[in-house]
């Protein structure tokens, strides 16, 4: 097989392939590589790839396949972001404070990707402790955009994105606090999707903001992110956020899909002033067809969405403070060479020299936000703040079906562009963040170009919670409506 | 903290404390800077009238969640500590913490 092929094939098609035997797990998995030999030079989304392991487990796959197992995953390589713990590989979140540590055993989506069959081949790069929205943060790699060199993937998971849309890998796992997910994916012209809340376990999925991380797929067709979802979702002892409801076969759900009738709501807040005019025209666009099609469109109020920026920044980067606590340099990851003398030196000077300038940015901001004498005028009032958000989209979801919205204000920007202004980027995430406070599922589909550029340009779908089969649904519908 | 001109300044050189970072003045005064116009901007809450709103403290609604208690295999020691940076004899060695 040709590592040209990697490029148009889905997750369906290449398992259906293998079913009717045209190739072997272990020869996919060999293309795979040939392609990131060919292309990544110029891209670099991988960090690491494990070539010897993930071919080992392409021939388990086949002599599974042998044994009479056909599923939709099995034997299919899926690129995973550097935070998924795989066991025996590295699992750095792209930064130097995890260099040299070695996943000892597998997050709960990696199992159940290898029950499924599917092999983790690669591990894709990010924005450090996916903070960030360009993958500039990453502290070993800047990743490329496919679509044009001179610009960033988008973020956290550009790496995942990057590997899709410049056809060295079939699919990608990545997570979604604010965005990281569906922008990359508009950025880069591929399908994200964000589970709601409480979808997919996040154990051995290092955490960012536990209140707000997610799980999800970046792929090529919306059918391929709902069988990928339809593997990793589902109860999890190990992770009690999960709810115990049952899984849909999603792909399944797929058949029929029709835009006739579906309600959809379009927020008057997320067509505002600031908004790039093509990324504006091109949703309003993707929005007509719909209509055309039979959908019943109507206009929307989610009124407290110019907070969500505010509490965002605050619920996620107070939570990071406390999660990334644990990065001090003793129990795993790297030490500074130089520590000091005493424990107190060896922690300050090991997490100063081991995090990058963003990471440390926001674990300033969350440790002041949960400070002595400020948690009340900024955390605690988030808190509630955030609560007004999820309400909008409550009352939003008991008049519609769907919601229907930009992704990010702008295409995929010129790298070196935001890096050094934090404020800006973080204003980027208005359309995507909203979500997350909610727990509401969210996926970006592409909708079109740029004309002067050729970027590609999202269109984001949001459903409510637990809500993916008509959000899957709806995607697929508007993707052969618009001929994608 | 919220200085006599009625604007907002953090006093990073204590949360740098807090969050053990050993940072020179010139990386403080960058983060001065940045770090006060996101307090800025975050001042909008304090528009909102939240009176009675109950706190949102995940993305769903989670109740105790409970399991059998059975024992099942973990990692073993060596797994463990395979990752520690600085290790002797299965242990994790630190600088002296006891005077």
């Amino acid at each position: 097989m040709r590592s040209d092929e990697i490029s148009g094939m889905t997750v369906a098609a290449a398992a259906d392939a293998m079913r009717a035997g045209k190739f072997s797990s272990e020869e996919l998995v060999r293309a795979v590589f040939d392609a990131i030999d060919e292309r990544d030079g110029l891209i670099g989304a991988y960090l690491t790839v494990d070539r010897d392991g993930a071919l080992k487990e392409a021939k388990t796959a086949d002599a599974r396949r042998r044994a009479g197992e056909s599923g939709d995953l099995l034997g299919i390589p899926v690129a995973m972001k550097d935070i998924f713990n795989v066991k025996n590989q590295p699992c750095t979140c792209a930064s130097k404070i995890l260099k040299g540590y070695i996943a000892p055993y597998d997050a709960t989506v990696t199992a159940k990707l290898r029950t499924a069959g599917a092999v983790p081949a690669g591990r894709v790069n990010m924005d450090e402790f996916a903070m960030g929205t360009s993958t500039e943060h990453s502290a070993f790699k800047i990743t490329h955009n496919p679509a044009a060199l001179d610009r960033v993937p988008g973020g956290s998971s550009g790496g995942s994105a990057a590997a899709v849309a410049g056809g060295m890998a079939l699919a990608s796992l990545g997570t979604d606090t604010g965005g990281s997910i569906r922008q990359p994916a508009s950025f880069c012209g591929c399908v994200g999707l964000k589970p709601s809340y409480g979808r997919v376990s996040r154990y051995g999925v290092t955490a960012f903001a536990s209140s707000l991380d997610q799980v999800g797929p970046i792929t090529k067709t919306v059918e391929d992110a709902a069988i990928i979802l339809g593997a990793i979702a589902g109860a999890d002892s190990r992770d009690q956020t999960v709810l115990d409801k049952p899984v849909p076969n999603y792909r399944a759900e797929l058949r029929g899909a029709s835009l006739k009738g579906l309600r959809i709501g379009v927020p008057d807040e997320y067509f505002v002033d600031g908004t790039d005019p093509e990324v504006m025209s091109l949703v309003r666009g993707a929005i007509d067809k719909c209509e055309n099609a039979g959908a019943q469109v109507s206009r929307i109020s989610l009124p407290h969405t110019r907070y969500a920026i505010a509490v965002y920044y605050i619920c996620a980067t107070a939570e990071a403070s406390a999660n990334l606590a644990r990065f001090d340099g003793i129990r795993y990851g790297a030490r500074c060479a130089d520590a000091g003398s005493s424990l107190q030196s060896l922690y300050d000077r090991t997490r100063t020299e081991g995090f990058g300038k963003e990471v440390k940015r926001r674990i300033i901001l969350g440790t002041y936000v949960l400070s002595s004498g400020y948690y009340d005028a900024y955390y605690s009032r988030a808190l509630k703040a955030r609560t007004l958000i999820r309400r909008d989209f409550e009352k939003a979801f008991s008049e519609c079906d769907v919601i229907m919205a930009p992704v990010a204000p702008t295409p995929a920007y010129k790298l070196n562009s935001t890096v050094n202004d934090p404020l800006k980027s973080y204003l980027g995430d208005v359309f995507t963040v909203p979500a997350n406070l909610a727990g509401i599922c969210g996926i970006s589909i592409p909708c079109g170009r740029t004309a002067a550029d050729g970027l590609p340009v999202g269109l984001q779908i949001l459903g409510p919670a637990f809500g993916e089969t008509v959000l899957l649904r709806a995607a697929k519908a508007c993707e052969t409506e618009f001929g994608l | 903290m919220d200085n006599e001109n009625g604007t907002v300044h953090m006093d990073v050189e204590r949360i740098c404390e807090l969050a053990h970072f050993d940072m020179t003045s010139e990386e403080m005064s960058e983060y001065q800077d940045q770090l006060d116009r996101i307090l800025e901007y975050v001042e909008m809450l304090r528009q909102l009238d939240l009176d009675g709103i109950e706190p949102t403290m995940y993305g769903q609604p989670v109740a105790n969640n409970f399991r059998e208690d059975i024992v099942v295999p973990g990692l073993t020691h060596d797994e463990v500590i395979r990752n520690a940076p600085d290790q002797a004899n299965g242990e994790i060695k630190v600088p002296k913490v006891v005077e």
